[in-house]
């Protein structure tokens, strides 16, 4: 039996979702609008439309140099991440072992702390060890804050797929080995690059942590906010709207894959 | 992105299946990444619990401490900051509260309005992630930018007289529990789509076959059903609003200061690592019985 709909939810949650689009989307739009202000140093005001920012992007003292460091910081990031990540969710999902509650715990404290603390502590723990915080400060510190939501991710992957799959392939007489790496790992790789592609953007976007941990090297959000007092050059907004006009086409293309992906299965 | 997000809701709902093998292979798998959290995690939040308790050397070099246990470090803190403290806890509530109102019937508009349109659905879904895209800081910057006083917005509202001629925008607290809400928004949204986007329907038409109006339906239904996306996507929201500072830092001043902005200028500026250390404890100690509390009185307890 079929009602008419509510009316007043069928006007309304529409409307009251075109605006909270507004809402989200406006700094985005602002964003890449002022990227192509002919605005010199302080890109404040609107000046006149320009292509310059675009065609030379690195044109600003230090914003590529920023770019490049956070690009190599969000790859290393990445695969430690991923994968200490895919290993502890696969231990979890598919093991017996004691001690299971603590790692759980031990796994949701990083994600539960605010970034703050995260900085303060490992910062804290550099200093004790008098090492100097710089690159390789950053990256360990992005590791650690990912592989938690490298886990979550993951696992839920490994807890849909049919355990049954692997004892087939054992049936039919390949060793754990084989079973593994040629039934359940092409199964587990879309979590995975799911959660690879989370820990990039986590890493790369990063500020709070990274800022207690980055010495003298410059990130891309670091160089950013930095600047925000004596003025944002225009390129900052070229390559903030390039990233999304990158990671926008990197999920529509993915979205495509998995239309297609979903066709064939259909047509067989 | 999505998946991450709405998955970290997704295995809530779900039995797992009975764990099975080895416990060596187990523990092969589980020690590198156990091992890296206990170096990384563990043990700089145990050296910043002792660094809470050291005592600055009044005389020595900047930043020089020694060990002692200076418990008058956690009163002298608590004392010091309690309005920014008050503060993080109150503006991270708030926009937690917006974040849930504004992104509560976005996700039900894409999980279950355009739950036969998988192309809007699709696109609309990528508008919400659209967000992460862009450097957080560049869009914070952007709504400072937006907001300022000789912006065109606040032109334009002055003009329609929606706001009071000498009224500014930026720099008040609006401006920064609008900030957090935005900032945040995203991660509230997306646990609760993924949870919506598994109602089953049958059960809301069932509630009306029952003769129950729609909110009632609603509140009895639907609500209850995905309360574990409402849990997972206001800890997503509350824990990293608590802690900021980026907000407070452009959208506010002074008077706006959360703890965040404390710990950071305690560390760096005032080079004091002690009270630093001792507001991260009290914050994360906070945060863990707050978030404690409330998972176990929505009753989501696996959600652990």
């Amino acid at each position: 039996m079929s009602r008419p709909q509510f009316s007043l939810g069928k006007y309304l949650l529409p409307v009251y979702a075109v605006v909270a689009f507004i809402y989200l989307l406006t700094p985005i739009a602002y964003t890449f609008a002022f990227s192509f202000n002919n605005a010199g140093r302080s890109n404040l005001t609107w000046q006149r439309f320009t292509w310059d920012n675009w065609r030379n992007p690195c044109g600003a003292p230090a914003v590529c140099e920023s770019v490049v460091n956070s690009v190599a910081i969000a790859l290393f990031a990445t695969l430690g991440s991923t994968v200490l990540g895919t290993m502890i969710a696969l231990a979890l999902v598919r093991y017996r072992f004691r001690f299971r509650s603590a790692t759980n715990l031990l796994l949701f404290l990083p994600m539960a702390t605010p970034e703050v603390v995260l900085g303060a502590a490992l910062l804290a723990q550099f200093l004790n060890l008098r090492v100097n915080p710089g690159f390789t400060t950053i990256v360990i510190a992005h590791i650690m804050f990912c592989i938690s939501f490298v886990v979550v991710t993951v696992k839920a992957r490994v807890a849909t797929l049919d355990p049954h799959l692997g004892e087939a392939a054992s049936d039919l007489y390949a060793s754990p080995r084989v079973a593994f790496w040629r039934v359940t790992f092409p199964l587990l790789l879309p979590g995975i690059a799911a959660a690879a592609m989370l820990a990039f953007s986590l890493s790369f976007d990063d500020f709070i942590i990274t800022n207690f941990n980055s010495g003298n090297t410059d990130t891309f959000p670091k160089f950013v906010y930095v600047s925000a007092t004596r003025g944002i050059p225009a390129q900052a907004n070229v390559i903030g709207s390039a990233m999304f006009l990158i990671a926008l086409l990197v999920v529509l293309i993915g979205q495509v894959l998995a239309a297609r992906r979903r066709a064939a299965a259909e047509a067989r | 992105m999505t998946a991450a997000l709405t998955s970290a809701t997704a295995e809530a709902g779900a039995p797992p299946p009975p764990p099975r093998g080895s416990s060596r292979i187990a523990w092969l798998l589980l020690t590198p990444g156990l091992a890296y959290l206990v170096l990384f995690f563990v043990a700089p939040v145990a050296v910043l619990l002792l660094t809470s308790l050291y005592e600055r050397v009044p005389d020595g070099p900047v930043g020089a401490t020694r060990p002692a246990l200076r418990w008058e470090n956690y009163t002298d803190a608590l004392v010091t900051y309690a309005p920014q403290f008050g503060r993080s806890f109150l503006y991270a509530f708030i926009a937690t509260v917006l974040a849930l109102a504004i992104g509560y019937p976005l996700a039900y508009v894409i999980a279950v309005r355009c739950r036969n349109r998988p192309l809007l659905q699709g696109l609309l879904l990528v508008l919400v992630i659209a967000p992460f895209f862009t450097s957080f800081i560049l869009r914070t910057i952007a709504w400072k930018q937006i907001l300022a006083d000789e912006s065109l917005v606040v032109a334009v509202l002055k003009t329609i007289s929606l706001l009071p001629d000498d009224a500014r925008l930026t720099a008040t607290p609006t401006a920064v529990v609008a900030g957090l809400t935005y900032n945040f928004l995203p991660f509230m949204t997306l646990p609760i789509y993924a949870n919506l986007e598994r109602l089953d329907l049958r059960l809301i038409e069932a509630g009306e076959d029952l003769y129950a109006n729609p909110a009632e339906t609603f509140r009895r239904v639907t609500l209850p059903l995905s309360m574990p996306g409402i849990v997972a996507g206001s800890l997503l929201t509350f824990i990293p609003a608590a802690g900021d500072y980026v907000n407070s830092a452009l959208l506010g001043t002074a008077s706006t200061a959360m703890i965040g902005n404390v710990i950071d200028s305690r560390f760096f500026r005032v080079v004091d690592y002690p009270t630093a250390a001792a507001l991260s404890v009290l914050l994360m100690a906070a945060i863990l019985l707050l978030v404690a509390a409330y998972v176990r009185r929505s009753g989501t307890d696996d959600l652990l």
